[in-house]
């Protein structure tokens, strides 16, 4: 059925519900923060209204700008592991009877409950050289003597792999089972072999759930504050970490609003990027 | 032996079984119709032909040689899809050299050979368009001609029509006839139109529930059907239940009729079952009695444009006989009238 734009006052009345939840929950919060990232912060107080560009003006310190670049670097990193492992993981999945499905998503979904900081604390335990895995490495004689793998890099990047899999495949998967598995078979029979059809076929199709999930987990693992703090040291510390530490610790909300936007639109700018390159190189070839 | 041989070949997924022993001969340059109603296993057979299925117990000679553990991709196999397959991100060029470029032919080689398959399937000039902006007739040629781009030993084709619409679909049959003919290549194409599978190919194996009931050339198949199930498949029939009298009658519903052959002329008395095409029947409008003729009542007529139906409670049942606008015997239900059931058309089936 097909029916015109509606028109009048009432026949528009169903956009207020929308209208309304995002006033709430999005415009409203979000208006304030960018009011606060404006305002005079008073030490030893809180802050009170006024106009400055000074809490933005802080940012432009070699201080930050390296914050900022290992912040982004970090989620991008973590994002490539997430799609280049979570992909085979999501297309084996998709392969198998309908029952196991449910089991591996199910399986996925329960890790969702965990929280960031139970998550972070286990790995802690994991890596460490008291009680983690190394120990075990020790008795099956693979390592000479325990060691601890945390704090450090690539314990933070574990963790945060860890953390955003679930979600990877969660955006995976619809697209992948809706993959029409002759596809794959027409590639076979045409002297394509299993590993050729992967990466000729299979991933060129599936081009724009890989972006999207790529993008997703990045944009994911910026906002990630607890993991550096539990998993990495001061170096790792992402612009997250020092926005929480602003807000909370040094109750500088004013700054703490002025980083978070920046982070939001330097992140925005680059899927932006991203999206028009992905484009680009869709277009050429 | 030439040709592509299957020996015992049985297949079954979980508590389905798919395929139940089937031994068949795939000769050299023919054309052969898979055919049988949906379930029967035929999809299953041609992908077992394919490599892209494994046989859970026999073997695939081809040429003699034992090809049941070669992978899909190292078949050499031309393989059609249902739903044509054709991958998306690519151009109609692109997907029609596609395994040329897995072989590493040269640039040239590969648009010389686009071309020549781009006029095979009559759309030259296509290269460039992309796969959403073809016709369902367009997808089905462009499937076709990338199947054929490697020059395979042999041609498959999983029900390649089915989603045409019926005028396409009888120009694409009369095409793919006509490729074959061409490119003289062993075809085996799935169905379950068996008008589809008479008019085009050599040879007919009519499957059902994962076994080969009959292999023959078309004409064969519908002139002597083996038994019930065939008979009924391949076009449609009157089946007749009775009692063999003597070698040359049966006994169906208290009236004797006579019959040309019986394969196995066994005691008297054995239940038979008897089949006679439609446009065997011969319906006369004033009661005349003869051999093989009986007395009856219309209870509907179906005029079809090309053909007249005359539907007529006879010898215990329904009785359907299919004439010529020309020889219509022009009768309304109600009418008392004469049918004869030649002794030549009907076929004695065992099972």
């Amino acid at each position: 059925m097909i029916r015109g734009k509606p028109r009048g006052f009432l026949a528009h009345g169903p956009l207020a519900y929308p209208l309304l939840m995002l006033t709430v929950f999005f415009i409203a919060p979000f208006s304030t923060m960018l009011a606060v990232s404006f305002f005079h912060r008073v030490p030893g107080a809180f802050f009170e209204p006024g106009f400055e560009l000074a809490n933005y003006a802080r940012f432009f310190s070699p201080f930050f700008l390296r914050v900022l670049g290992f912040s982004l670097s970090i989620a991008a990193i973590a994002s490539v592991i997430c799609v280049a492992v979570g992909f085979p993981f999501t297309y084996f999945m998709t392969r198998t009877s309908r029952r196991s499905q449910v089991v591996w998503l199910v399986l996925m979904l329960s890790v969702l409950s965990l929280s960031e900081v139970i998550i972070g604390f286990s790995w802690s335990t994991l890596l460490s050289r008291t009680a983690g895995v190394s120990n075990l490495l020790v008795w099956m004689s693979l390592m000479d003597q325990p060691v601890s793998w945390t704090p450090g890099l690539t314990a933070l990047l574990l963790g945060m792999t860890y953390l955003a899999f679930p979600y990877t495949v969660l955006v995976l998967y619809p697209s992948l089972a809706r993959l029409d598995p002759e596809l794959p078979e027409a590639a076979r029979t045409l002297g394509a072999s299993p590993a050729r059809t992967f990466l000729t076929v299979i991933v060129p199709l599936l081009r724009n759930a890989i972006m999207a999930a790529l993008i997703m987990v990045f944009v994911f693992t910026l906002g990630v504050y607890l993991l550096p703090q539990v998993l990495g040291r001061p170096p790792h510390w992402t612009i997250s970490v020092l926005i929480t530490d602003q807000a909370i610790y040094q109750s500088n909300l004013p700054f703490s609003a002025a980083m978070a936007i920046f982070l939001m639109l330097v992140s925005l700018a680059l899927v932006g990027v991203t999206l028009l390159i992905s484009q680009k190189s869709r277009a050429a070839s | 032996m030439s040709g592509l041989i299957l020996e015992g070949i049985r297949k079954s997924f979980g508590s389905v079984t798919a395929l139940d022993g089937v031994d068949l001969t795939f000769p050299n340059k023919k054309l052969v119709c898979l055919l049988g109603p949906s379930g029967c296993g035929k999809t299953t057979l041609l992908r077992l032909i394919a490599g892209l299925e494994t046989p859970d117990h026999g073997r695939i000679l081809l040429e003699g040689r034992d090809i049941t553990p070669v992978p899909a991709h190292r078949r050499d196999f031309g393989m059609v899809f249902q739903s044509h397959a054709l991958f998306p991100h690519l151009t109609v060029g692109e997907n029609i050299a596609y395994g040329l470029r897995i072989r590493r032919k040269s640039k040239d080689r590969r648009l010389e050979q686009v071309k020549k398959l781009l006029e095979l399937v009559r759309l030259p000039g296509l290269e460039y368009r992309i796969i959403s902006q073809l016709s369902g007739g367009q997808r089905q040629r462009i499937a076709m001609a990338r199947a054929l781009a490697l020059e395979p030993s042999i041609f498959l084709l999983d029900e390649p029509l089915s989603a045409l619409d019926a005028k396409l679909r009888e120009e694409m049959q009369m095409e793919l006839r006509q490729i074959h003919q061409r490119l003289g290549i062993t075809t085996i194409l799935v169905t379950h139109d068996q008008r589809e599978a008479m008019t085009m190919s050599d040879v007919v194996v009519v499957l059902d529930e994962g076994r080969v009931q009959q292999v023959g050339p078309p004409m064969e198949i519908y002139r002597n059907p083996v038994n019930t199930f065939v008979a009924n498949f391949i076009g449609s029939t009157n089946l007749l239940e009775g009692v063999t009298a003597d070698s040359r009658a049966v006994r169906v519903g208290g009236e004797c009729l006579r019959v040309e052959r019986m394969a196995d002329t066994g005691s008297p008395g054995r239940a038979i079952t008897l089949s006679v095409r439609p446009e065997e029947v011969h319906v006369f409008s004033r009661i005349s009695p003869g051999e093989n003729r009986f007395t009856g009542t219309v209870t509907f007529v179906r005029d079809v444009g090309a053909s007249v139906e005359t539907f007529v409670d006879c010898v215990g049942t329904t009785i359907v006989s299919m004439a010529s606008r020309k020889d219509n015997p022009g009768v309304a239900p109600g009418d008392r009238v004469t049918v004869e059931l030649p002794a030549e058309a009907c076929m004695v089936l065992t099972s």
